[in-house]
């Protein structure tokens, strides 16, 4: 699975990124983000095009795993 | 759609609050704007000289502290900042530049709608195709490179400016200048515009409200969720015009607006794009800039100083309409979203 550093980046390209990765593998992707509101774009996107999201904070750090429902 | 609910909750209220904040003396169709705003703080500031549109407005102040407390509180205050400062000042200065030829920020536009001004209507057009040539840009890999962290008294900047600049203006109002006449001489009680403030500044922080974010996620993704918001308010303001009897739909004789179909259009068009380029619209930079992103605080300080050319060179339209010195910043400022757009385009986006 493709991993994606989106750390630092504003609204809304994390979300931009993770679809980028997806339409690169279908699979899904591993993001990692570092504020709320890209939580929230991204799981947003997920839901809303058929995957699930598992979230998993390290520090400052949100790792998200997005993949195929 | 319950999802959705803190932001059409949030759309509600700040039409809500914008009706009541013109029963109170507001200029009519402003109860909020952002763009109108700066500009009349740049004025009272005397950062600019135009009389009629010189006064601190404390609904600013709210909402950067209403952000600033809120995120405090929920935790998500994060200092940062470092993502192209010096381009997103410039980028400040041109939205703010687009927004007085057309006379509102994109909250205001549909504030505008909500009170029956067609010549929003156009307006809202040219900030969709503007936000369109911004959606372009995203899909293409446009960044502003990362944000880095930043410490706290860097972060906190903006709450700490808009707290003093408050407290001057209430200790020692002779600083300052304060119109007599036009729109600055129009608003409510301060208690009244910086409760609104608060409020609508906790509100968009939860709920992320942005106007241009409604229409730029729709163009990426196929997301309604912001959109929602927009189309809260403007449903909201339209029922209470018609209940206070102060919807007047048509183009003509609408309050501080202008006819020029053409300008207005361009005016939002450069509104659009500048505001897909920051990230968000002047009311979500407004709350970024509370909860410790020093990218959007810079953003205001360009918005600010924008306001002040915008007035010193006789770039903003009056109800008369756009100005020639106004037309030819609307080329000008094209070319510089232009050359941001080019410069910050590369298929790696944030890594290039």
């Amino acid at each position: 699975m493709k991993k994606v550093d989106a750390r630092g980046c504003a609204c809304p390209e994390p979300v931009v990124m993770t679809r980028n990765a997806i339409r690169e593998d279908a699979n899904g992707v591993e993001i990692i983000v570092d504020n709320a509101c890209a939580v929230e774009n991204i799981t947003r996107f997920a839901r809303n095009t058929g995957y699930q999201v598992a979230v998993q904070k390290n520090g400052a750090d949100i790792t998200l795993t997005v993949t195929k429902k | 759609m319950k999802k959705h609910l803190p932001v059409i909750l949030t759309g509600s209220l700040i039409g809500v609050i914008a009706l009541i904040l013109v029963a109170m003396g507001n200029p009519a169709n402003m109860g909020f704007c952002i763009a109108c705003f700066i500009r009349d703080t740049a004025g009272s500031l005397k950062l600019h000289t135009a009389s009629a549109v010189q006064y601190v407005r404390p609904e600013i102040i709210g909402i950067i502290l209403g952000s600033f407390l809120l995120s405090l509180f929920k935790k998500e205050f994060q200092p940062r900042g470092g993502s192209s400062p010096v381009t997103r000042f410039v980028l400040g200065m041109s939205v703010m530049i687009g927004a007085l030829i057309f006379l509102g920020c994109p909250l205001r536009m549909v504030l505008r709608l909500g009170g029956g001004d067609l010549n929003a209507l156009v307006g809202l057009v040219g900030f969709a195709a503007g936000v369109g040539i911004g959606v372009i840009a995203l899909n293409r890999g446009f960044s502003l490179k990362r944000t880095y962290t930043q410490n706290r008294l860097e972060g906190a900047g903006m709450p700490v400016l808009s707290t003093v600049l408050m407290l001057m203006v209430l200790l020692f109002p002779a600083l300052f200048a304060f119109s007599t006449e036009g729109p600055g001489s129009m608003h409510a009680a301060v208690w009244a515009s910086l409760a609104g403030g608060l409020i609508v500044g906790g509100m968009a922080q939860r709920s992320r409200f942005c106007m241009a974010g409604g229409i730029r996620d729709e163009m990426l993704f196929k997301d309604f969720h912001l959109l929602w918001g927009s189309v809260a308010l403007l449903v909201v303001v339209i029922i209470g015009n018609l209940i206070l009897g102060k919807f007047k739909l048509g183009f003509d004789g609408q309050p501080i607006a202008h006819t020029d179909g053409l300008w207005n259009f361009l005016g939002m068009a450069l509104v659009g794009w500048g505001s897909v380029l920051l990230g968000g619209c002047p009311l979500r930079q407004t709350v970024l800039a509370g909860e410790g992103n020093t990218d959007s605080a810079i953003t205001l300080l360009g918005m600010l100083v924008g306001a002040a050319l915008a007035h010193n060179f006789g770039l903003a339209s009056s109800a008369n309409g756009a100005t020639i010195n106004g037309k030819i910043a609307v080329g000008v400022v094209a070319l510089v979203l232009l050359a941001v757009t080019l410069f910050n385009t590369n298929r790696k986006g944030a890594n290039a």
